[in-house]
């Protein structure tokens, strides 16, 4: 499932992207250039302090914000050519979204909450339901359709918004700190969900995080500092990447 | 998004907070009743008085000194009985010629006394206006050639002085002066609130002695026909005029009576729907400021929305939804509320009110686009919020 993409082409490709803010006249740049390919299929994590810049990276991932400068391509799209309404669509039929905060609507039922993105295509309520329902059995809440967001446990929550960000059949999944806000247990299991989601169904996961053993599970590993990227493992570091990685653990397949 | 489902969360939001979105109605629902009852108070008045100015009686000429119009000052009348009897020669029938000389005056029998409106008369009154006697007689040829102390009383005067016996023979004073009672009218009610049976009818000759003036107010003419009432007006008017040279005269008919009343009453609604209206306006800009509030509170929804593909237009419509549908609603309870209001006043108070369904269409057609002006600004601003500050909002 990529997304009816022509193989080869990359999920999502930056190219010298940067984000500047302006904050009362004043220039913030948050990225300074990023390079980054997300391929169909990846299981990528991007680790990094707060104010390295991993949060703006993974709203232009997402199509949520634009690059002040550089080239960013979302499903063949070029991100800066396209109006605030086809960039919605775009998000809608590409990207998957999994928040810290779960982002649930509280006064809407799981199932309704999963059949959201649905609501945007035009789909019909009861092929929505359907749907929705389907999503929440594979991520094991199949007993929990018309409960509200607070009748369930944080794990539970976070199941949603991961049925949710994938009831669309997206291309990539992104998920923010998606254990940031709960226990150890309930945060492995959510992981091991996103993983398992990704093996079978072959969506790609962007994961967002400073906590290193949560990125040590990731096939690929991106360290940011300061607005850009510092090592990535899926390419041969330079010395002084390296030696600015600091605080990235090394994983295997750098060299 | 589909239509039916922007409504359908429109209708959750306000669900979701019934207790703001009942107060926030309220004022679209005072706006709208107020317009449906004013403007149903506006339109009873004005049926009412075109329903007594046709009671009157047909075809009625009536000649006073001055301009009629909207703002002219009523003229000193220089009117005498001679001048009647010049307008009777005109009409060349005496029975289709009535006049009025008309006082404020106590009247008393015994130790009551009622403060009424005292009207010197001549015999035609009854035949010329159309007005029934209760008891007894009214006013002869005979009483007005000789200023008889004779009196015809309302049916409120005869009760306030009389309450336990027959008035017919006994003696009332006007002005101190002693009156026999002869006749005693059919009462006519209330209309907007002014008692038509507080009146006494005497003679014009005697009124003319009691009051000490020769004057008359007003000469009222039956004509015989429709088609003749204007001419006949015009030679009234040239006759008055050429026997006072330095006056002016009108001859109004009914029409133009009812064509007077109607522009006044006509803006006297146009007033109180534009007062109404203004009360409307207030509940609109309620309207928008809890939208704006409502926007503001569920920033991260909106942001959440969006991030799954929500639409600048999706976000827009759907707060607009909320905003019509919170005044739309607000607009079918005024007119409820209005129209409830409006026909218990007609039913328990002596205001007059008529629903018209123009009145009804017109108030929920504004509400609804209250809702659209209102819920525009907070809607737009939902549609344009920027999904990466709105999903970080607290």
């Amino acid at each position: 499932m990529t997304g009816g993409l022509p193989a080869g082409v990359p999920a999502i490709e930056a190219v010298d992207v940067s984000r500047t803010y302006q904050l009362d006249g004043v220039s913030v740049p948050a990225l300074r250039g990023v390079t980054l390919t997300v391929d169909p299929g990846d299981y990528l994590a991007v680790i990094g302090p707060s104010g390295s810049g991993k949060s703006t990276l993974m709203h232009l991932l997402g199509g949520l914000d634009r690059p002040t400068g550089g080239r960013l391509v979302i499903g063949g799209r070029d991100v800066g050519s396209l109006t605030p309404p086809e960039l919605a669509t775009l998000r809608n039929r590409t990207i998957g979204f999994v928040f810290q905060a779960f982002h649930l609507l509280s006064r809407t039922s799981a199932v309704d909450n999963v059949a959201l993105p649905l609501v945007y295509r035009g789909m019909g309520a009861r092929q929505r339901r359907e749907r929705a329902a389907a999503m929440l059995g594979r991520v094991g809440l199949g007993h929990r359709l018309d409960h509200r967001p607070n009748q369930l446990s944080g794990g539970e929550q976070q199941r949603v918004a991961i049925a949710r960000a994938l009831v669309t059949d997206p291309t990539v999944l992104l998920a923010d700190e998606p254990t940031g806000n709960l226990d150890t247990v309930n945060g492995q299991a959510v992981l091991a969900l996103l993983e398992e989601l990704n093996t079978e169904s072959g969506v790609a996961l962007v994961l967002v995080t400073h906590d290193n053993e949560v990125a040590g599970r990731a096939r690929r590993r991106i360290a940011m500092r300061d607005g850009v990227v510092v090592s990535d493992s899926a390419a041969p570091p330079g010395p002084a990447e390296a030696a600015a990685a600091g605080g990235a653990e090394p994983v295997g397949g750098v060299r | 998004m589909r239509f039916a489902e922007a409504w359908r969360v429109a209708l959750d939001a306000l669900r979701a907070n019934r207790m703001r979105s009942a107060l926030t109605m309220l004022g679209v629902i005072i706006g709208v009743a107020s317009v449906v009852v004013l403007v149903a108070i506006g339109t009873g008045a004005k049926r009412e008085v075109e329903r007594q100015v046709e009671g009157l009686g047909s075809n009625l000429l009536v000649v006073v000194p001055g301009k009629i119009d909207i703002g002219a000052a009523p003229a000193v009348s220089r009117l005498s009985l001679a001048d009647v009897d010049a307008v009777t020669r005109v009409v060349g029938d005496p029975a289709r010629v009535a006049v009025t000389v008309a006082s404020g005056e106590t009247v008393r029998a015994g130790r009551r006394a009622d403060f009424t409106t005292v009207q010197g008369v001549l015999e035609t009154t009854p035949s010329v206006f159309t007005r029934q006697l209760g008891r007894g007689s009214y006013l002869t040829a005979s009483d007005v050639d000789t200023s008889r102390r004779v009196a015809v009383l309302g049916a409120s005067v005869a009760g306030a002085l009389f309450p336990d016996r027959d008035p017919i023979g006994q003696q009332v004073s006007i002005a101190g002066v002693r009156f026999r009672v002869i006749g005693v009218f059919a009462p006519l009610g209330q209309s907007l609130g002014v008692d038509r049976d507080d009146e006494v009818h005497i003679p014009v000759t005697a009124a003319h002695r009691l009051y000490g003036t020769q004057r008359i107010d007003g000469i009222a003419v039956k004509a015989p026909d429709r088609e003749r009432i204007d001419a006949l007006g015009d030679r009234i008017v040239a006759e008055l005029t050429r026997r006072h040279p330095d006056t002016e005269f009108s001859a109004v008919t009914q029409q133009q009576i009812l064509g007077v009343l109607g522009d006044i009453l006509g803006v006297l609604t146009g007033v109180l729907a534009a007062i109404a209206g203004i009360s409307l306006l207030v509940g609109g800009v309620g309207v928008s400021n809890i939208m704006l509030v409502s926007v503001r509170e569920r920033t991260r929804e909106i942001g959440l929305r969006k991030a799954v593909g929500a639409r600048p237009r999706d976000i827009g419509l759907q707060f607009l939804l909320e905003a019509v549908l919170l005044t739309s609603l607000g607009g079918l309870l005024g007119m409820a509320l209005g129209v409830g209001a409006a026909l218990a006043a007609d039913a328990l108070s002596p205001v007059p009110a008529a629903i018209t369904w123009w009145s009804l269409a017109l108030a929920f057609g504004v509400s609804a686009a209250v809702g659209i002006v209102f819920g525009v600004v907070p809607a737009q601003r939902a549609g344009r919020l920027d999904p990466v500050v709105a999903l970080r909002a607290e």
